[in-house]
């Protein structure tokens, strides 16, 4: 399968993500430059961490306006997959891809740590492999993972089934404590109604390997393969 | 030249220099220094620059070794692991931007040290830093603590750089002068090092990243350089701004420049600017170079030659390109974004001519300003506090709860958990971070190889204070210990030497005293210094900071699989220890300061030949798999030392059942005293017997002390229970002192 994995001038999970599809799925992976107006026949786009443009104005504000996120809306209305990462989630949120805004972490501060997420969603490309309800340990690295959404349209995603990962205590179940940055509803990562467009604020690509402490990560990149090759 | 008012030994001394120096330099120019030729001898002569009082000294370190491919005196040393690999490496001190203005300072202390280590071509994969701050209860730590972590957080975890550990104490000696020393290592393929040495007359000298503008003028030489006082915050304005974002496209552009045959020579625009960074690189070619100021990129209008020349404006590198290249350098930094200035060209007339205007508004030549720089020998005197630090022990009443002493030290300021602050930095970007913050060492390990690095920083200012050779002897044991403990063999070392002034004698015998210990320590145990930092003038109405030298050691794995952790594994494993535990030595320690408020006594001694027969044990055992845990008893004692154990990452608990030996001392001095080269190891009882033929072999006192097992710390000694506590209860103290302190500002 082909990845292209997008850099913004300030991504900085880019490699990262390149090597767990290159070198533990040994997947066809390449990266797609911000200016370039061709996704060179990826099945999957990736959009990783990292601090496009510093931040500036908003977290993901001005990489949304780049040359390479006009084909990657086309790419999507084709229904191609697309996955965004962090500072990657942020973008298709500023792009219109997703719903949703990022306000500061409840404490204001940059956090990184493992976290526990439960798997809302397993009917998905990115969660195929994974079981409803499946608790996964998984590190964030953010300073603005709010989740935020006006109550009327976040009624209407959790109606549609729209978040695919909630923010849980070990055993599964919510609670403020296990809420990291205050996002609504416990909410870490949200699909988009057709369901080919996924955003995570956890790092999948940072817990694909036993040596970093985890490999449950993989699971979401070994879906998109599964579900890609089952197409 | 443009005619100027004539320069006084007045304009001198404002600028940093001494009258002799001032008249030094006349009689080497022949004539007096215009303005801006003096700015630029005051920044190039000041302390930070030229290391005047310690240079002589410094010639003391051991730096070299087979592995070594540079020395001190680049941006960076570099060590190498083979032919394909090495590792470059540097520790660089913030301190008084820091306490000026923390979230620039220790922002811009992290942007420098990266910067020192990407222009030598190496990609940075890791930093860690030293901190220290005043008394909690002193009125400004809450709020330095809080910023000089945002700024340290900020910055990498931007640039995308994972702060992988790294050590915090707080002592009231820092009232008024905290420490900030940024410790960066990269890894550099030995054939696409690039040097920072100026060649070919006709090159062109080219000015990239960043705008200049009117920050930081004359950092190096006034802020570094001097000693504070009450109108420190009025130097303000010589603290750089630091822009994160735009420092990783320029990394991203010298990675793609790295290799290329176009690339003669790099250096970082750090402290003194394009003053530092023309002059440095001209010299170490034996060139000259012809600058044109107009053609520098500012972000100010009516800059002046002194104000370009000492703008200390960040994320900027000066770059001498082979004539011919010009347009593929171009064209890389346009990619990134980045401007690219050809402001000048070298020359062979060994002077640096700068130009404005179509006018020379300053000619140097380079010998003068750099070969030329004072050095100096200061006198030296041994301090009287040193003979006033005996302690009479039997006036100490031992305590008459050791749980309560227990919980007290693990939920001090200098023993909680750090865990506030590292999870404020990125540890994990890059995805090499095999063991995170809070073990003895950092590990990581190298995409596509099988080897790991591990990574540590060390210093324990309060035995520096009671002795400031041992003090500075231990740190460098102290740091391969616990490259030891996670199963490496340590291959270099990086210094920050963090002392008061030079101009008085007893900070200078301290800092030679000092220098005098890390070479012993590291000829002993076969540890080059392959780069370094001296911070002088820490210190505020003339009272000096703790000499604090600080090591930052790197250690190399075969294989970063095979590798140890602090926390206990398994219900039943054994638990010794490795090391004396016959000596009753409480001086300096933890619990002397916290519980009687004594910074008195003696610090630990030290065998070096010893500490250097339980590093290879160490290094033995965990390569053959001996062992599930191991954890260097330091600051805190013992007790500490197992509760620590007890803290697994997963944020649980796991116990321990222990019977020290009966001492013929104090029960405090068993439990807390800080004796040197002391390992808890916990193993599976069938490993035993190979445990101790290799302690006899390296002829290293072990005890069996107990075993791993349920939620308690229980510690026994001679028919005596010493401390039985939960370790719930221990680590909720230890993990809650720093958020609670900074919340109690609220």
């Amino acid at each position: 399968m082909r990845f292209g994995v997008v850099v913004f001038p300030g991504t900085n999970c880019d490699y990262d993500t390149y090597y767990v599809l290159k070198e533990v799925l040994k997947e066809e992976v390449f990266f797609l430059w911000h200016k370039d107006r061709d996704l060179r026949g990826a099945d999957c786009v990736i959009l990783p961490g990292g601090f496009s443009y510093g931040d500036y104005l908003r977290a993901g504000a001005l990489a949304s306006f780049s040359p390479i996120m006009e084909e990657i809306v086309s790419f999507v209305e084709k229904g191609g997959l697309v996955l965004g990462i962090c500072n990657g989630f942020q973008i298709l949120q500023e792009a219109g891809l997703l719903p949703g805004v990022m306000l500061k972490n409840k404490n204001l501060k940059f956090i990184c740590k493992d976290v526990f997420i439960r798997v809302e969603r397993d009917n998905l490309p990115f969660t195929k492999k994974l079981k409803k309800g499946r608790v996964l340990r998984i590190p964030i690295a953010h300073a603005e993972g709010n989740f935020y959404l006006e109550e009327d349209e976040l009624h209407r995603l959790e109606e549609r089934e729209g978040v695919v990962f909630r923010y849980v205590n070990e055993d599964g179940e919510l609670a403020p404590e296990a809420n990291p940055n205050g996002a609504l509803n416990g909410i870490a990562g949200v699909v988009n109604e057709k369901g080919n467009v996924l955003g995570m604020m956890p790092h999948p690509e940072r817990v694909s390997e036993p040596l970093l402490g985890g490999d449950e990560g993989r699971l979401i990149f070994e879906s998109v393969v599964e579900w890609l090759k089952e197409r | 030249m443009r005619k100027e008012r004539e320069i006084t030994v007045e304009d001198a001394l404002r600028e940093g220099l001494t009258k002799e120096e001032f008249s030094r330099i006349i009689e080497l120019l022949g004539r007096k220094p215009n303005y801006t030729e003096l700015g630029i001898f005051a920044v190039l002569w000041s302390e930070h620059c030229s290391y005047k009082s310690s240079r002589v000294h410094l010639k003391r370190l051991p730096t070299t070794s087979p592995r070594v491919l540079q020395g001190p005196g680049e941006n960076a040393g570099v060590v190498a692991i083979d032919s394909d690999l090495a590792l470059a490496f540097k520790i660089e001190s913030h301190n008084h931007p820091s306490y000026i203005e923390p979230y620039q300072g220790a922002a811009t202390g992290v942007g420098g040290i990266l910067r020192d280590v990407f222009t030598m071509g190496a990609r940075p994969i890791a930093s860690l830093n030293s901190l220290r701050f005043g008394d909690p209860s002193h009125p400004r730590t809450r709020y330095l603590l809080e910023q000089v972590v945002a700024g340290i957080a900020d910055y990498g975890n931007c640039m995308g750089i994972p702060t992988v550990g790294g050590e915090v104490y707080f002592d009231h000696s820092y009232n008024g002068n905290i420490l900030v020393n940024a410790f960066t290592i990269g890894l550099v393929d030995p054939k696409r090092i690039i040097k920072a040495k100026a060649e070919g007359e006709g090159n062109p000298v080219f000015y990239i990243g960043a705008k200049t503008g009117r920050d930081g003028i004359h950092g190096a030489g006034l802020l570094a350089s001097s000693s504070f006082d009450e109108e420190a915050e009025e130097k303000r304005p010589t603290v750089q701004v630091g822009d994160p974002f735009y420092e990783k496209l320029l990394l991203e552009a010298v990675m793609e420049l790295s290799g290329s045959p176009g690339v003669i020579a790099l250096q970082d625009m750090g402290a003194a600017g394009l003053a530092s960074s023309s002059f440095e690189m001209a010299s170490r070619g034996g060139v000259g170079m012809e600058l044109f100021l107009d053609r520098v990129p500012v972000r100010e209008p009516a800059m002046t030659p002194y104000e370009l020349m000492l703008s200390e404006s960040q994320e900027r590198m000066l770059l001498v390109v082979k004539r011919g290249y010009e347009e593929e350098v171009i064209r890389v930094l346009r990619k990134w974004g980045l401007d690219a200035a050809e402001i000048g060209v070298v020359t062979s007339d060994g002077a640096i001519t700068l130009k404005k205007d179509g006018e020379v508004v300053a000619k140097l030549p380079v010998s003068a300003v750099v070969d030329e720089a004072p050095r100096y020998e200061r006198p030296m005197r041994r301090p009287g506090y040193l003979d006033e630090l005996e302690i009479d022990y039997d006036k100490l009443p031992p305590p008459s709860d050791y749980n309560e002493v227990l919980a007290k030290l693990l939920s001090s300021p200098n023993l909680s958990s750090r865990s506030w602050i590292f999870t404020q930095y990125d540890h994990m970007v890059g995805t090499n971070t095999v063991i995170r913050p809070g073990a003895d060492s950092a590990l990581l390990r190298i995409k596509g190889r099988k080897e790991g690095i591990a990574i540590t920083v060390d210093g324990n200012s309060t035995y520096t204070y009671l002795d400031p050779e041992l003090g500075a002897a231990i740190a460098v044991a102290e740091a391969a210990r616990n490259l030891a403990c996670v199963g490496a063999e340590p291959i270099g070392l990086t210094d920050c030497l963090n002392y008061g002034s030079p101009e008085r004698p007893e900070v200078m015998w301290q800092f030679v005293k000092g220098i005098e210990g890390i070479r012993n320590a590291c000829l002993a145990l076969g540890v080059p210094v392959v780069s370094g930092n001296v911070s002088f003038y820490n210190e505020t109405r003339e009272k000096a900071i703790d000499p604090t030298p600080i090591i930052a050691m790197v250690g190399f794995l075969p294989d970063v699989e095979i590798h140890a952790t602090p926390w206990f594994k398994h219900e039943g494993d054994v638990i010794i220890l490795l090391g004396d535990i016959s000596r009753e030595e409480l001086g300096g320690s933890e619990y002397l300061k916290l519980i009687h408020k004594l910074k008195k006594g003696k610090p630990p001694e030290l065998d070096l030949v010893l500490e250097g027969r339980l590093g290879a044990l160490l290094r033995e055992g965990i390569g053959r798999r001996l062992f599930s845990s191991v954890h260097d008893v330091s600051e805190g004692g013992i007790a500490t030392a197992l509760a620590e154990c007890g803290f697994l990452p997963s944020g649980e608990v796991l116990g321990a059942e222990v019977e020290l030996p009966s001492p013929s001392f104090r029960a405090d001095g068993l439990l807390f005293g800080e004796s040197q080269s002391r390992v808890i190891i916990s193993l599976p009882r069938e490993n035993l017997g190979e445990a101790f033929k290799l302690a006899e072999e390296k002829r290293i006192p072990l005890e069996v002390i107990g075993r791993v097992g349920g939620k308690r710390l229980r510690i026994a000694s001679g028919g005596r229970i010493l401390i039985d506590t939960g370790l719930s209860f221990l680590r909720k103290g230890w993990e809650e002192f720093l958020p609670q302190f900074i919340s109690r500002g609220r």
